[in-house]
């Protein structure tokens, strides 16, 4: 059984109780994944498992056989940082960085979302292609907390990266 | 309190009470900063750009390596039981299923662990970090419902968790007080706070309260709060020859390690704690019972231990914001004028720490009135100690103080900011020494202006879209400006033209190590790449605490003083070849990554040159910083104008808040852009105490009923508007850099103007937080 982190393989843990997020910290080492609450409430834990968001506190290891996991360290390509933690550096969107690297993977996995037309609580029309305004982008980001504060600078990195995708 | 320490209390109390007769006296020259510090002056460089987090690119990437992700060799893991009663004592405790549950290496009890000493509680000596008044895991007794009850270790996480599942624990309750009915019952007492007594009387303020003309008198409710910082509390421990190191996530290494070596009798310079990253602090990331049990158990088992609390462990084991009860009162004449202001009531605390809520501190230096009547006392309940979190007093006793300044001004008719300008005082109204710098009321004006604050109508329910009603509060921020004696810095100059700065400081996201960097480097005449700043290792000399918003004023002065030892040294090796020959450090500056003559620039020489001819690699310099006089000399406080616009649903009883603006007055702003996330970071906390924060205590057993992040709500994204933040940028000349420290006084205020908004919007004065939707129906 293995799976795929950031693209290389790895053996999946022996003892079927070890979670995603405690076998990417405790075993490989790959501390960028954080828990906050280990019960699904912060989000500071979220990966992308074949691109989708999750929350991997609440995932058993053995559960993603064969999937590909990225994480946070698997983001920046070739020394070069994503988009959007570059935008997080700018706008000042974290200031512990306990919740970032959740927040980073969340809003990437939610911009896939949408673009394959996920609704959320305050998409007015369900028929209409979404469109990530201020709003949706708080609505779809309120399951990573933040404690320090920094919500407003993490909205704006965020609609920074959905802008320029936007634009591409 | 032993009979030693109340003789040790009594003779610091005389000292300084004879300091606080002579230091206001003391001509200005004779404190720190009776002659400003030189930076205030220059407007050019790097200090208050906006400048990104040095840190950033670590943080982003996953990179930056908080406590529990030190990965030791041989390492095992931890999991704690947590008493299930108020108080009394442990009947039984059957380990057996649990020693023999797979993965094992020990379960340690109060049987089995080692002896240590009791931990010196926070406040009892400068040194002292201990959470309460009492030993660890030494006896059967139960303090609090929650308190640690056995530590299992294991090869896993996973092993640990179950095998401590499997422990079974059996009590003989004793009677205890888990209502704060029945603790008001058993008699207040008066609160100390710092050895001082939490008390301001001035005048007959009962007497004046009652003849004068307009009153409001008003009971106020505050609940308790937890931190819930994100990062959960957790350390790394190892002992390694004898000597015990600490990776923890900590806003006081240094006294961490003092009282850590004082609990195992060790040598302080066998203990290092290192806390390079704290995910969140808030007050709470000191020291609690996990990280000595953690340490017990590593010492017992012989293998490094990683030790991180669950989240419902973080309520279980570390310490929130007490609830509080307050009375204000405030007499007025037609004009606005205070006659009287009484602030006084309650908080909870338990039998075993110090920490009275206090309340008033906004209030001695707030608003001018004839008489004053203020005070604290606490009530005694049997509980997990309550401890400081962000603002403790003026985050809570804002709300009740701004709050009853509103409700005179509708009681007066005056508008609530012309009322608070009317009552700006001249010179500090309880300690009657001057103000070091004070511009509120051009915080309060360029706020207004720029929040639209003359759209509002006075009348409460006149502005209305659909379903909602839309109103507009304001309060006044505050927080005082602490500098604590200990801090020191060590300065390497190298003949590379680099610089290392090393703080026994902390980065629990202010953004210390970027403004410390830009700091030094103006100091320093270096460019930010030549200096590193290095921090949150109790190695370094000195002690700065991260709390009091101090730190960046503890760093600055320590920085001073090493900076000045390091010129002076500089000049020594310069000797009479170098352009500055016979120059003393007052006479030169730090410019160009060299020593320059004040008034005779062209009189230079390079740090490079300067150690090329004394054949010296480096320079180094280590000093303590003055203590912080200063404090005695001047009334020292930042200052802000809270604005909010709410919208309150009238069929459901919801409050969003649509926008908010602080307007600040603290000082010289260092970095623009980390500062404006401190303030914001406040206001949130703050939108949250107003709103949802609260932590529920079930009074018939003393345990907390919500530890966890789905049941205690802080705000998310949704409830977070675009805040607006301005700030006067006006420095203090009295302290260094002409900053303040700023991250506590955003969230004071805020509930306040929240409050006052949910009334100019509904008509509903509600006292008590949060201000949930049930109070609004």
């Amino acid at each position: 059984m293995s799976i795929s982190i950031n693209g290389a393989l790895a053996e999946l843990p022996q003892d079927p109780r070890v979670s995603l997020l405690d076998f990417l910290r405790e075993d490989l080492h790959l501390a960028g994944t954080k828990k906050g609450c280990n019960q699904g409430a912060c989000g500071a834990c979220t990966v992308l498992v074949d691109g989708e968001r999750i929350l991997s506190c609440l995932a058993l290891a053995v559960q993603y056989d064969g999937r590909a996991v990225t994480t946070i360290e698997g983001l920046a390509e070739g020394g070069v940082l994503h988009p959007l933690q570059q935008a997080f550096i700018e706008h000042d969107g974290f200031q512990c960085g306990y919740c970032t690297p959740g927040q980073i993977c969340s809003a990437i996995g939610m911009a896939t979302e949408a673009r394959r037309g996920a609704a959320s609580h305050v998409t007015a029309d369900l028929t209409a292609a979404v469109t990530l305004s201020r709003e949706e982008l708080q609505e779809r980001m309120s399951g990573n907390l933040c404690r320090c504060g920094a919500h407003n600078g993490i909205i704006d990195a965020i609609g920074e990266m959905v802008a320029a995708e936007l634009a591409a | 309190m032993s009979i030693l320490d109340a003789a040790k209390g009594a003779a610091q109390a005389t000292i300084q009470a004879a300091m606080g007769k002579l230091v206001p006296l003391a001509p200005d020259s004779w404190i720190p900063g009776g002659i400003p510090d030189p930076l205030i002056r220059r407007q050019h460089g790097v200090i208050g750009a906006a400048l990104s987090r040095l840190d950033g690119p670590l943080k982003v990437q996953g990179a930056a390596r908080f406590a529990a992700e030190f990965p030791l060799d041989d390492m095992v893991y931890a999991a704690l039981a947590y008493a299930t009663i108020p108080r009394g004592r442990i009947a039984g405790l059957d380990v057996a299923a649990a020693e023999a549950a797979p993965g094992v290496v020990l379960v340690m009890t109060h049987h089995n662990a080692p002896r240590m000493n009791q931990p010196a509680v926070f406040g009892s000596s400068p040194e002292a970090a201990g959470p309460a008044d009492l030993p660890i895991m030494q006896d059967d007794r139960i303090h609090w419902n929650g308190q640690p009850i056995a530590v299992v270790l294991a090869e896993t996480q996973e092993q640990a968790d179950h095998a401590v599942s499997l422990i079974g624990a059996t009590y003989a309750p004793e009677p205890a007080t888990t209502s704060l009915a029945a603790a008001k019952a058993a008699g207040p007492q008066p609160g100390l706070f710092m050895g001082q007594p939490l008390r301001n009387e001035i005048g007959d303020a009962e007497a004046m309260l009652a003849a004068a003309p307009h009153r409001v008198d008003q009971l106020y409710r505050t609940p308790r709060h937890n931190h819930n910082a994100i990062e959960l509390h957790g350390a790394t421990i190892a002992w390694i020859d004898g000597g015990l190191v600490v990776h923890d996530a900590s806003q006081l290494v240094s006294a961490e390690a003092a009282t850590l070596a004082g609990v195992f009798d060790l040598d302080v310079a066998q203990v290092r704690v290192t806390s390079p990253y704290v995910g969140g602090g808030f007050g709470g990331k000191c020291l609690w019972d996990h990280q000595i049990l953690g340490a017990a158990a590593a010492r017992l088992a012989a293998r490094p231990v990683r030790i991180v609390l669950s989240r419902e462990g973080v309520y279980r084991g570390v310490g929130g914001r007490t609830l509080t009860e307050q009375r204000v009162a405030i007499g007025a004449e037609a004009d606005g004028r205070f006659r009287a202001l009484i602030h006084s009531g309650i908080a909870a605390m338990s039998p075993h720490n110090n920490m009275p809520e206090p309340f008033i501190l906004g209030t001695r230096s707030g608003y001018a009135a004839d008489s004053f009547s203020l005070s604290v006392e606490t009530v005694t309940m049997n509980m997990l100690a309550n401890t400081f979190m962000r603002a403790p007093g003026e985050s809570v006793g804002t709300f009740a103080l701004e709050s009853a300044i509103d409700e005179m001004a509708v009681e007066l008719g005056i508008d609530p900011i012309a009322l608070r300008i009317r009552n700006e005082p001249d010179k500090d109204p309880t300690s009657g020494l001057p103000f070091s710098s004070r511009d509120i009321v051009e915080a309060w004006r360029a706020g207004a202006d720029r929040f639209g604050w003359a759209q509002r109508s006075a009348t409460p329910g006149t502005r209305r879209e659909g379903e909602w009603l839309i109103g507009m509060g304001c309060a006044t921020a505050t927080y005082p400006y602490y500098r604590m004696p200990g801090a020191a810095a060590r300065i390497t100059l190298g003949r590379d033209g680099k610089a290392v700065v090393e703080v026994a400081a902390h980065e629990m996201g202010m953004g210390t190590a970027t403004t410390t960097t830009m700091v030094a480097a103006e100091r320093l005449g270096l460019p930010i790449d030549a200096v590193e700043v290095r921090y949150g290792d109790s190695i370094i000399p000195g002690a700065i605490l991260a709390g009091g918003s101090q730190q960046t004023a503890a760093i600055g002065a320590a920085v001073i003083a090493a900076h000045r030892a390091l010129v002076a040294d500089l000049l020594k090796l310069a000797g009479n070849d170098s352009p500055l020959a016979g120059l003393s450090a007052d006479e030169v500056g730090c410019e160009d990554g060299g020593l320059v003559k004040l008034d005779e620039p062209t009189r230079r020489e390079s740090y490079a040159s300067i150690l090329d001819r004394a054949q010296r690699e480096t320079v180094v310099a280590a000093e303590e910083a003055s203590p912080p006089l200063e404090l005695m000399h001047w009334s020292m406080h930042s200052h802000g104008a809270m604005f909010c616009e709410v919208r309150v649903n009238t069929v459901t009883g919801e409050t969003r808040v649509s926008r908010f603006l602080g307007s600040f007055d603290c000082g010289r702003i260092l970095n623009a852009k980390t500062a404006r996330s401190q303030f914001r970071g406040g206001i949130i906390m703050g939108l949250g105490m107003a709103l949802m924060e609260e932590t529920q205590f079930d009074e018939r057993n003393g345990r907390i009923m919500n530890p966890s992040l789905s049941e205690y709500h802080i705000p998310v994204h949704r409830d977070v508007p675009e805040i607006d933040v301005i700030w006067t940028d006006i420095a203090d000349p009295h302290t260094p850099m002409g900053a303040h420290g700023i991250g506590e006084i955003g969230i004071t205020g805020v509930a306040a103007a929240v409050a006052n908004a949910v009334y100019n919007a509904t008509g509903k004065r509600i006292r008590d937080l949060p201000i949930t939707l049930d109070k609004l129906l």
